[in-house]
């Protein structure tokens, strides 16, 4: 067995044994945790393709902002997971069977599936051999498929715009600085001069 | 055949990440949170099915999509989790069962 064959046993395993965490652990963080663990065996998985930029995109976006968000909701909101999991051996039996039926469709075509003759000429931008994976990318995504890379900015734009508007809120007896009140205030209306009687006091 | 490693086997990988992903939205189907993670994980499988793709027939367009659906996943996460904290924070839950204000 070579390098290359344990090398992607070893990051499918992980990746399909922290799939299944993810499903089936109790605690929410667990969950958060073992799907960056799958992030990170996929990224393998797509060096060992031969897609290192998305590899490091992958570890990027996905570990960096997706999981990372997720694991700061899970930690931000006070919730009761054990409440929430009640009720999880009742969907169990019914999840397997789905799941089975899903998994038998999925090898019925796996087994049986074949290109069309003389597909592998049919690629529109065949992967060069001379570039690097990233020049390749690049070369492609800013000529051919500029407008659909516009449109990706504009989905994150909007999600980023949505995101904030969604959860911005205005707080009520929260103490801020307010600057203008500060830099109005004279000494006049500051201080106030009194004459306090011997032994007296104010 | 195990030895040698093909267009085949990353598929394998994928489709099961992806029934596992299914089966995850409904073992959970109470947590609005670990349901988004399946989610995550379905696109997660679509992408390696991208990439397998794309190396077997030798053509760059399959990673160039993969990257357009990491984008709508990343979007995608960020919307849901938002909708997530505000409902948190007027309902006080998050069980899905109880998304039920607009029955009369």
């Amino acid at each position: 067995m070579g390098i290359e064959a344990l090398a992607f046993y070893l990051f499918a395993g992980v990746t399909v044994m922290s799939g299944a965490m993810v499903v089936l652990s109790k605690n929410p963080v667990h969950c958060v945790l073992y799907l960056i663990l799958a992030f990170f065996s996929t990224g393998g998985l797509f060096v060992l393709m031969g897609a290192e930029f998305l590899a490091m995109i992958l570890v990027i976006v996905y570990v960096g902002a997706v999981a990372v968000l997720f694991l700061f909701v899970v930690m931000m909101l006070d919730i009761d997971f054990a409440e929430l999991r009640a009720g999880y051996a009742q969907y169990l039996p019914f999840g397997i069977v789905l799941g089975g039926i899903l998994a038998l469709q999925l090898a019925l075509i796996g087994f049986n599936w074949q290109t069309g003759p003389g597909a592998a000429d049919l690629g529109a931008t065949p992967v060069p051999t001379d570039k690097t994976n990233t020049e390749a990318i690049g070369q492609v995504l800013y000529t051919e498929y500029f407008f659909a890379f516009h449109g990706a900015a504009m989905v994150l734009l909007v999600a980023m715009i949505g995101a904030v508007v969604l959860t911005l809120r205005e707080r009520t007896g929260v103490k801020r600085q307010n600057v203008s009140a500060q830099n109005a205030r004279t000494a006049r209306e500051a201080v106030e001069v009194v004459s306090v009687e011997t032994r007296e006091g104010i | 055949m195990l030895a040698e490693i093909g267009v085949g086997h990353y598929l394998a990988v994928a489709s099961i990440l992806f029934t596992l992903g299914v089966v995850g939205i409904f073992l959970n189907r109470k947590n609005v949170i670990i349901i988004l993670m399946s989610v995550e994980l379905m696109l997660l499988a679509v992408n390696i099915n991208f990439v397998a793709f794309s190396t077997y027939l030798n053509d760059l367009v399959g990673q160039i999509f993969a990257i357009f659906i990491l984008t709508v996943a990343a979007a995608e996460a960020a919307i849901g989790l938002a909708i997530l904290v505000i409902y948190f924070r007027n309902r006080g839950t998050i069980a899905v069962e109880d998304i039920d204000m607009l029955k009369g």
